[in-house]
């Protein structure tokens, strides 16, 4: 493929063989005014200057609460959503910067799986229609062999095959989460972007799908990006995990680290907040109290940087201030 | 997928019927048509409509006289059963009695003496005409802007719904006065040879029809056009739409493909609905003689020449009257069953 390359490397500044880079990643959703010649009166910072990267083969958690911007940022990684400033370097390709016949061919390379199963399938289509669309859209083999595609699909995220021809009505929020799971799969994808695969789903279901999500991993070489806000989910599936608020990264170290030292003040208070199993614990543990510093980290006219505390542990820092 | 991945695949072995199986026809439909004709109004709406098409296209088979043979002996006349029926009509042969009793046809005459039932037949091949090419016209314009409007968003978006609203703030039945008192007027006069009087030669062979469908065309696609930009607006931030963006699929997919089969119930239903309108807008511009040209019936012009003489010889309105209020009817049924038969909510289960 000829496109436009940045860098063709997909190696990081230590060397590592990074999939994923995104470099200051920002996107602004306009809030405008007016009903014919509408003007632009201010703008949501979803995400703000956003950097990380997934090395080939981890999985890398996006934790942080509601409104924080970790689905906004794994829909701009995609180009689901027009980024406003940054770069997303996926195997040493740009791809904010690429025309849009190049991308959709890149989009074989990158999926996604939704948050709400009920919501991510098209009810007017059958399982078999659904899980073979990618291969559609790319023109991938001959009918046949999209059909065995499919049934191979089906069983190796433990349906029926012979379910090809219902509907998504027809199926539980757990099946239905496996339909989007081989959707995603279809194009033998490196890199594919869970948006909370599991928070619609009923706990009992949610391990299950856990399990196949690693097993997959484990037997196709995938790449995750993981965006969930339940921290004992992020701690068993991933091995490095990003802290995000108000629309920036607090703090990026792998899992055991994090959870054991957590630096930055949001992330102590994340961590406070997870329920132990255990009633006796849980009614007399006292929680922590929100810090004040957080309203500087909030702040969004702080400047922030991360800054390596311990190798591979980085915790953000204000180092200055906008003017103005 | 690899070759070694298919090889320990056993499961296919097991179920040859799954090829053939894959592509079979769209269930959703199949539920739809189900749970419609377990609705008895539907149902009778359904069969009258379907009768009524019978009709029309086999008239000239059905109707027991000309429908433009005038009998001025029968002029007005009705059959003693019809004559009974009315309260305010009084045969000649009693005292101070007007009506002519003929048994010649079955629902009597009008004042030119043309068989009333030959006409009510004939006359519904115009309501049924229109009732088919008015949701044609209003889809084929107004769904397709729609569609663009609500998919492209922005300032197309705004520059159709724009359009939309001066449509909509002119009055509709002044303007399709006006414009078929000028069709008819212009292009009556134009030369041979030219597009207009080629356009008046086709409008009068279909007798008159083909202006009452460039008026309705010309107002009905703003309701289909809104609703379906609605709908795409609705259905365009579902997930799965952005889940067939993110596996590449192009504008033109995601528009037929995804967004089109989830907003043409609704759609359906509107249209089905408003078929009872366009009806009665034919009626209504036969009525004030905008419409077909006569000798041509038309259920509407028919009421119209009824209506002058309504209580002495009251069959000649009743008569049409009822079958446009059979047909509006049975469209209406017919359209709440749809509504009901497509429920978005089914989908969810």
């Amino acid at each position: 493929m000829t496109a436009p390359a940045v860098d063709n490397t997909t190696k990081n500044a230590n060397g590592k063989d990074a999939i994923l880079q995104v470099r200051n990643l920002k996107k602004y959703f306009p809030i405008t005014s007016g009903i014919i010649f509408q003007r632009q009166v201010d703008a949501v910072k979803a995400v703000d200057g956003v950097s990380f990267e997934v090395l080939r083969g981890e999985t890398l958690g996006l934790v942080g609460e509601s409104g924080c911007g970790k689905s906004t940022t794994g829909r701009t990684i995609l180009q689901l959503y027009k980024p406003t400033a940054g770069e997303v370097i996926f195997e040493g390709k740009d791809l904010t910067k690429l025309p849009s016949a190049e991308m959709r061919k890149m989009r074989r390379d990158i999926q996604m799986i939704f948050q709400d199963p009920y919501a991510s399938l098209n009810p007017r289509m059958n399982v078999g229609r659904i899980v073979s669309e990618p291969l559609i859209v790319h023109n991938v083999g001959s009918d046949k062999e999209r059909q065995e595609r499919v049934a191979y699909l089906l069983e190796k995220v433990g349906l029926n095959p012979y379910f090809v021809n219902r509907y998504p009505h027809e199926f539980s929020g757990g099946q239905r989460q496996r339909i989007g799971i081989a959707r995603a799969l279809a194009l033998d994808p490196s890199f594919i972007v869970c948006d909370e695969p599991i928070s619609a789903l009923d706990v009992s279901i949610q391990a299950q799908v856990v399990n196949l999500l690693q097993d997959l991993q484990k037997e196709l070489g995938l790449t995750y990006l993981f965006i969930a806000h339940d921290l004992s989910m992020i701690r068993h599936i991933c091995n490095r995990v990003a802290v995000m608020y108000m629309g920036r990264i607090m703090e990026t170290a792998p899992t055991d680290e994090l959870y054991e030292n957590p630096l930055h003040p949001y992330t102590q208070l994340l961590l406070s907040a997870v329920p132990i199993p255990d009633p006796e614990i849980e009614r007399v543990r006292q929680r922590m109290e929100r810090p004040s510093v957080l309203a500087d980290f909030r702040d969004k006219n702080n400047i922030l940087e991360l800054k390596e505390q311990k190798p591979g542990h980085f915790v953000a820092e204000i180092v200055g201030r906008v003017q103005g | 997928m690899t070759t070694s991945e298919q090889a320990q695949k056993p499961t296919l072995v097991g179920v040859p019927e799954l090829a053939q199986d894959m592509h079979h026809t769209n269930k959703l439909w199949v539920d739809a048509w189900k749970r419609l004709i377990r609705n008895r109004a539907a149902v009778v709406g359904l069969v009258i409509v379907i009768l009524s098409v019978l009709i029309a296209i086999f008239a000239p088979y059905i109707a027991p006289n000309d429908y433009r043979e005038q009998v001025l002996t029968n002029n007005n006349s009705a059959p003693r059963w019809v004559i009974d029926l009315f309260p305010n009509m009084k045969a000649k042969d009693e005292e101070g009695g007007w009506v002519t009793v003929s048994e010649d046809y079955i629902l009597g005459a009008d004042n030119l003496g043309r068989d009333l039932l030959s006409r009510i037949i004939y006359g519904s091949r115009v309501s049924l005409s229109v009732a088919f090419v008015g949701p044609m016209v209003s889809l084929a314009v107004g769904l397709i802007l729609g569609l663009v409007s609500g998919y492209a968003g922005g300032r197309v978006d705004n520059l159709i719904m724009r359009l939309v609203d001066i449509m909509y703030a002119f009055p509709t039945i002044l303007l399709v006065i006006l414009l078929m008192a000028y069709f008819r007027a212009t292009f009556n006069a134009s030369d041979q040879g030219t597009f207009a009087y080629r356009l008046n030669q086709i409008d009068s062979r279909f007798g008159g029809m083909l202006f009452i469908f460039i008026g309705i065309g010309l107002t009905s696609w703003m309701n289909t056009a809104r609703l379906a930009r609605g709908q795409v607006l609705s259905i365009r931030q579902r997930e799965y739409i952005e889940a067939a963006t993110s596996v590449g699929a192009s504008d033109f997919t995601i528009i037929f493909r995804h967004i089109l089969p989830n907003i043409l119930g609704p759609i359906v239903v509107a249209e089905t609905l408003t078929i009872p309108t366009y009806i009665s807008f034919e009626a209504f511009l036969s009525f004030i003689g905008l419409g077909v040209n006569p000798p041509t019936p038309s259920w509407g012009s028919m009421i119209a020449d009824g209506a002058g003489a309504i209580s002495s010889y009251p069959h000649q309105a009743i008569f049409p009257s009822m079958a446009l209020f059979l047909i509006m009817f049975a469209f209406n049924f017919l359209g709440d069953g749809l509504r009901d038969a497509l429920d978005p909510h089914m989908s969810r289960t």
